[in-house]
């Protein structure tokens, strides 16, 4: 290995350890993680929205060709909600658009994932792992209401 | 070398067949792209569905196109550089097995009954036929490597015990073994879960295993498409590009083969970063591999761009003491000789350098996230596999029929003005859908028709998405014309009077820096720690995936009912009941 040889593949390594170091600091440090083995849980059977406290919401999001359970969502600004998410058939997945949420649904598993969302409007969650010839039809929405100050 | 008759016969079938269905496949490409623009607006066009024709796409040009004419590839290698003949019986045999394996899944999915795409995710159900085709096609690419390769690489060493294999064999070779390796958890899901599900033989299968298993195959083999274009980029590119030119580091190149051999196995998981069954930690493990895995191509990149560079600068004294004048040496667009083949390996180049840098995005564990199963995701592999490797198999596709027929390559200027356009085309499509994806765009969606999200009467309507994916099929059109070009360049060559004399010629750059390395020439000890680490690294989640058991789970459903096509309720349930009614 020539000079020029061994400072590239050193550029490499390093480059490629900065990268590490980030990515295990994200995951670890500030807890920016991926979903991981859940066992705890059984997979439910029907979907539905649960309220826990004023801005705590539970959800149970079942997958079905080609559908979303529940399909419309609604909950006030600045919540907190704790998404659960099963398959009753095959494998779909969902993306709540505008959001890092992004969870492959599965039957026999339970995927889960935590997110707040302070920004009133319109989420649509699309299935995006197809799922049988009604894929592109498989479409849920979340709508964060704006809350009013004069209930704060 | 003369290459004989019957051999011939077998190398212009595995040069032809993955050609002719490439044809389907880049025309369901187009269709795609004019479907995800909502330029169609219905479910299906000229009697082929979407989701079928999506299927088509993804399976002839992700695996029978480059399963093929890997094989033929390896066979002129082998032939050329260890001047061993091929045993025509074993190359029958092989080529017999891959058409019809690929016959066999061909009918499945033109009859509409494998609507799976490449995927082919359990519960999701297709005909046995598509399955065992698969499986076949896997089997007969594997027996030249066994009774051919194998025997004539031993022998070579036997007779040449101070010699290095050449540097096109050895990679070529090793690239087999890694498809060896890698088929193993595609075998077994398909003749464990799969085919018995299919055929009604069990009534439920366990998706995340199958899921698991299909990844533990399906990252790596995109390192078995990747690996032959390599060869190519270390071999034939350095001599070609000058007539004279050489390559920079044997031994890089050699390195660089035996890191995918060790690091191609333990990354599977990144595909599955975002689903339940697996703890996240193991994920984490496959993330750091999969960034190990991209240093054997950075170490491609150099020592190929070294080549270049130490090749011109020995041809033309004007340039040599410049620092990027060199650039300009580059015959990107020229038809004299072998030239034309440069423009393939340099499109290629520029697109793999996107595929790489959005590559790294995908295996940035949580950074994933943002991009899982959205567009973005396709762009990303059609400058990989789309990009550098079908460049360089369609490029060497043409040189190699010119040469069995011993005949120049016909409409030239064409030849070398496709992979510019297939460029443009992608770099383009790449744009749209990569934007998209990080607004959300779903990947392997159908938009234009009623109540898709590009419908303004549907409550799902979003506008934003339609630019980007009016941008993808630009690209995509665009990509497609220039197939079109080559396509015409190659008919010609095709129709051009053949030569009983043609003689073959590979043509092959010395190395400049030849150091030895003789712990790299002994493959069975990296061989068998590759295989260690694959299995040390896959049961953590295999165990995770099974601990609700092995074959439980889900029922099977066919693609077009939302019904279960076995027993609706699963079978631990039925056990547990007839239990509790004694």
């Amino acid at each position: 290995m020539d000079r020029a040889e061994k400072f590239a593949l050193k550029v490499t390594l390093v480059l490629l350890g900065v990268f590490t170091g980030l990515l295990v600091y994200a995951a670890k440090g500030l807890n920016i993680d991926v979903p991981t083995c859940i066992t705890d849980v059984e997979p439910f059977t029907e979907g539905r929205l649960i309220q826990h406290a004023e801005d705590r919401y539970e959800l149970h999001l079942l997958a079905k060709m080609w559908y979303f359970e529940p399909g419309e969502i609604e909950i006030p600004a600045g919540s907190v909600v704790d998404i659960y998410l099963t398959s009753a058939d095959v494998i779909h997945g969902i993306k709540i658009v505008g959001t890092n949420v992004n969870l492959m649904a599965i039957p026999g598993a339970v995927a889960y994932a935590r997110y707040k969302f302070d920004k009133p409007g319109e989420y649509l969650i699309v299935c995006h792992e197809y799922c049988g010839i009604g894929h592109q039809n498989m479409a849920g929405k979340l709508i964060v209401k704006p809350t009013t100050t004069a209930g704060r | 070398m003369r290459v004989p008759g019957s051999i011939k016969t077998v190398l212009y079938i595995e040069i032809l067949l993955p050609m002719l269905l490439l044809v389907f496949g880049v025309y369901h490409g187009l269709l795609q792209v004019l479907y995800r623009a909502g330029f169609i607006k219905e479910l299906s066009f000229l009697k082929i569905e979407y989701y079928q024709g999506l299927t088509l796409h993804a399976v002839i040009n992700a695996i029978v196109f480059t399963t093929v004419l890997i094989v033929a590839f390896g066979n002129l290698m082998f032939l050329y550089h260890l001047k061993k003949p091929l045993r025509p019986a074993v190359q029958w045999t092989g080529a017999i097995l891959m058409v019809v394996g690929t016959l066999m899944a061909a009918w499945a999915m033109f009859t509409g009954k494998a609507n799976v795409l490449y995927t082919f995710y359990p519960p999701l159900l297709a005909h046995w036929s598509f399955y065992l085709g698969a499986a076949l096609l896997a089997v007969g690419s594997l027996v030249p490597f066994f009774f051919d390769w194998i025997p004539n690489y031993i022998s070579w060493k036997r007779e040449n015990p101070d010699k290095k294999v050449p540097l096109a064999v050895y990679g070529v070779f090793i690239n087999h073994i890694l498809w060896l390796i890698m088929l193993v958890p595609l075998v077994i899901e398909i003749f464990f879960q799969l085919l018995p599900l299919s055929l009604g033989l069990v009534s439920e299968i366990n998706p995340s295993l199958a899921r698991t298993l299909f990844w533990a195959f399906g990252h790596p083999v995109v390192y078995f498409w990747l690996l032959p274009a390599y060869v190519m980029l270390y071999t034939v590119l350095p001599k070609v590009v000058t007539g004279e030119g050489k390559l920079y580091s044997d031994g890089a190149a050699r390195l660089a083969f035996i890191l995918f051999l060790i690091f191609s196995f333990p990354v599977g998981l990144h595909h599955q970063y975002t689903e339940p069954s697996i703890t996240d930690s193991y994920k984490l493990i496959h993330a750091i591999f999969t960034f190990g895995v991209a240093v054997p191509s950075f170490i491609t990149a150099f020592t190929v761009a070294s080549s270049l560079e130490y090749s011109i600068k020995s041809k033309y004294p004007e340039v040599r003491d410049s620092l990027f004048a060199w650039w300009k040496k580059i015959p990107y667009a020229s038809t004299e000789g072998d030239k034309w083949l440069v423009s393939y390996f340099m499109a290629g180049l520029f697109l793999f350098l996107i595929g790489g840098i959005t590559g790294i995005v995908n295996a940035s564990y949580n950074m994933n996230n943002v991009v899982h199963n959205t567009s973005w995701v396709p762009a990303h592999f059609h400058t990989t596999v789309g990009g550098l490797v079908t460049l360089v198999f369609l490029g060497m596709a043409l040189y190699f029929l010119a040469q069995l027929k011993g005949t120049e390559v016909k409409a030239k200027g064409l030849a070398v003005a496709a992979p510019w356009l297939w460029l443009v085309g992608m770099v383009i499509f790449n744009v749209g859908y990569s934007i998209a994806g990080l607004m959300g765009y779903p990947r392997r969606t159908q938009t234009g028709a009623t109540g898709s999200y590009f419908d303004p009467s549907s409550p799902y309507y979003m506008p934003d998405w339609h630019f980007y994916a009016v941008l993808g099929a630009i690209g995509g059109a665009i990509a497609t014309l220039g197939f079109v070009l080559y396509l015409v360049s190659f008919v010609s060559t095709l129709l051009a009077p053949a030569k009983e004399d043609a003689e073959l010629y590979i043509p092959s750059a010395e190395p400049y820096h030849d150091e030895k390395m003789p712990s790299l020439q002994k493959l069975t000890p990296w061989v068998a720690f590759s295989v260690i680490l694959f299995v040390v690294s896959y049961i953590p989640p295999l165990y995770d995936v099974t601990k609700r058991g092995v074959f439980f789970d889900s029922p099977g459903y066919n693609d077009k009912s939302p019904i279960p096509i076995t027993k609706p309720q699963s079978a631990r349930d039925e056990r547990k009941e007839t239990a509790e009614a004694k």
